[in-house]
């Protein structure tokens, strides 16, 4: 039987279809797995690096260097795509990752914007959230880190093409950019959704289901990319 | 030629409280402990520390030396969040600068070429505008007519870096997969303090290293300083992984404890709690 952590990493394999010879940047497990799987089946042309500065082949072979300075040309070169976590996350896809209240005097101190205005001003830019609940999924985020629709008038190469948490997979594909269900994980009904968010979700009348894996895809996530199930440490279910 | 060697305490000893001061490495990665140790350990305070904040923000901040911090992040890397730098941002313990990683980076060039900013298409729609409301923006003057960031300068007074190997004279060459921004810490300051593993004579920078590696030039370096573990406990690539489980004390002893134990005397003695402890 199909975990909900293996229906994540299809989810957010899916981010990286279509996408050619660029970067796939996952951050988190389950990006992590789900890009190398992507590399491995559909998008073989994806480039993906070690997590510090050695791009690397799925087999690990070494096949570029890309330290940090070099990473950051790449994010405004465009051609990456980036699938960044999120604390907070609004309707138009407005992400924080810095802090929780009050910039000043921060209830709850995080990382800090980190790189997420540049990447979503360059790049395409998908977001992962393990955890589905109000407290990600709310009104208004308390710093705008990663820019969402409503703030990205004239930004020219600003797309968030999907996110992906484990309840199910979202997009802004709506007249005014707000975000969509776009499809349930098998097992998660919509009314679960809808309670778990934190705003009134732009819902279809019939919402799919994200699709299966290829029995081929089973095998490469729990035989060779990731046999520890470490998945099931980020997604439990 | 002059010989720029001296010890950690000579170098802070040329610092002075209300500095601007940039600290090379990244995260918990390759950063100048040392250095920071021996800052700890003199009286310089109320600095303006600019970073790609790791410990050595944590330690600067939970020290109360820190006056304004300009960063984009403070993390351990395996520790996501970094505590003490968190704790003093909750009890609002300094000023704080918020950019984007490229637009620190684009300042640190701006400094390093002499220019009072740099166009970045980072910042524009994100609140780094609201938090930081001195940031100007800049339109192209051609068909484009794109608006960007006008990124300031952030012109240091001093930079701290360490690296893996060092002559006397200041040229400073790093081994491992990455460089980070080491060199432009050092272009953008009006002096430099440049830790390493291990000083050797010019010649044995190359015998075994392509000449790529030397990554600092002399002509930006004030003072060499050799101190191997310099950069502990972070990591030094090739000639040490981030030591972890020390890593793991820091962040979760209470600081005062924490400063008495491995704080309190010199280099050596920091370095035989250390083992002590293991």
């Amino acid at each position: 039987m199909t975990t909900r952590a293996e229906y994540c990493v299809i989810a957010c394999a899916e981010a990286w279809r279509g996408g050619g010879e660029i970067l796939a940047s996952p951050m988190g497990l389950i990006p992590s797995v789900g890009a190398r799987l992507a590399r491995l089946t559909f998008a073989p042309d994806l480039l993906l690096t070690d997590g510090e500065a050695t791009l690397v082949r799925p087999d690990g072979t070494a096949e570029g260097w890309l330290p940090y300075r070099q990473h950051l040309e790449l994010v405004t070169g465009g051609r990456r795509h980036v699938m960044m976590g999120a604390s907070q996350i609004d309707r138009y896809g407005n992400q924080n990752i810095s802090c929780i209240g009050d910039w000043a005097r921060p209830v709850r101190q995080l990382l800090g914007v980190r790189g997420a205005p540049v990447n979503t001003l360059n790049n395409p830019t998908s977001y992962w959230v393990p955890r589905h609940s109000r407290r990600v999924f709310v009104e208004r985020v308390d710093m705008v880190c990663g820019v969402g629709y409503d703030r990205a008038a004239g930004a020219r190469h600003h797309r968030i093409p999907r996110v992906v948490s484990d309840l199910g997979v979202f997009d802004f594909a709506t007249p005014d950019h707000a975000m969509r269900l776009a499809s349930v994980h098998p097992g998660v009904t919509v009314e679960e959704v809808r309670e778990a968010t934190g705003f009134a979700l732009v819902v279809a009348d019939d919402v799919p289901c994200t699709r299966e894996p290829t029995a081929a895809e089973l095998r490469l996530i729990r035989e060779v990319l990731d046999p520890g199930n470490t998945r099931a440490r980020e997604v439990p279910l | 030629m002059s010989d720029k060697t001296m010890t950690a305490e000579e170098a802070v000893s040329r610092l002075e409280s209300g500095m601007t001061l940039g600290i090379g490495g990244w995260g918990s990665r390759r950063k100048p402990m040392a250095l920071v140790r021996a800052l700890l350990r003199s009286g310089v305070t109320d600095l303006t520390v600019v970073s790609y904040g790791g410990p050595d923000v944590g330690m600067l901040a939970a020290a109360g030396r820190i006056r304004k911090l300009v960063a984009a992040f403070a993390t351990l890397d395996s520790i996501p969040l970094e505590p003490h730098y968190r704790a003093a941002r909750e009890r609002g313990a300094f000023e704080l600068m918020e950019v984007d990683e490229a637009m620190f980076l684009w300042g640190l060039r701006a400094a390093a070429n002499r220019l009072p900013f740099l166009p970045v298409r980072a910042g524009i729609g994100s609140d780094v505008m609201r938090v930081n409301p001195s940031l100007r923006t800049v339109t192209s003057p051609y068909d484009d007519g794109e608006t960007f960031v006008a990124m300031p300068a952030l012109r240091l007074d001093a930079a701290l870096v360490h690296v893996n190997r060092a002559d006397r004279l200041g040229n400073g060459q790093y081994l491992g997969p990455d460089p980070y921004f080491d060199d432009l810490f050092c272009a953008a300051a009006d002096t430099a303090y440049l830790s390493c593993e291990r000083i050797v004579d010019t010649a044995e920078l190359t015998k075994a290293a392509p000449p790529q590696t030397l990554l600092i030039k002399r002509h930006v370096v004030t003072g060499v300083v050799e101190v191997p573990g310099g950069a502990h406990f972070t990591s030094c690539a090739p000639d040490y992984g981030r030591d972890e489980a020390f890593q793991k004390r820091y962040a979760s002893t209470p600081w005062a404890e924490f400063a008495a134990r491995y704080l309190a005397g010199d280099e050596a003695a920091y370095r035989a709690a250390v083992e002590e402890d293991a």
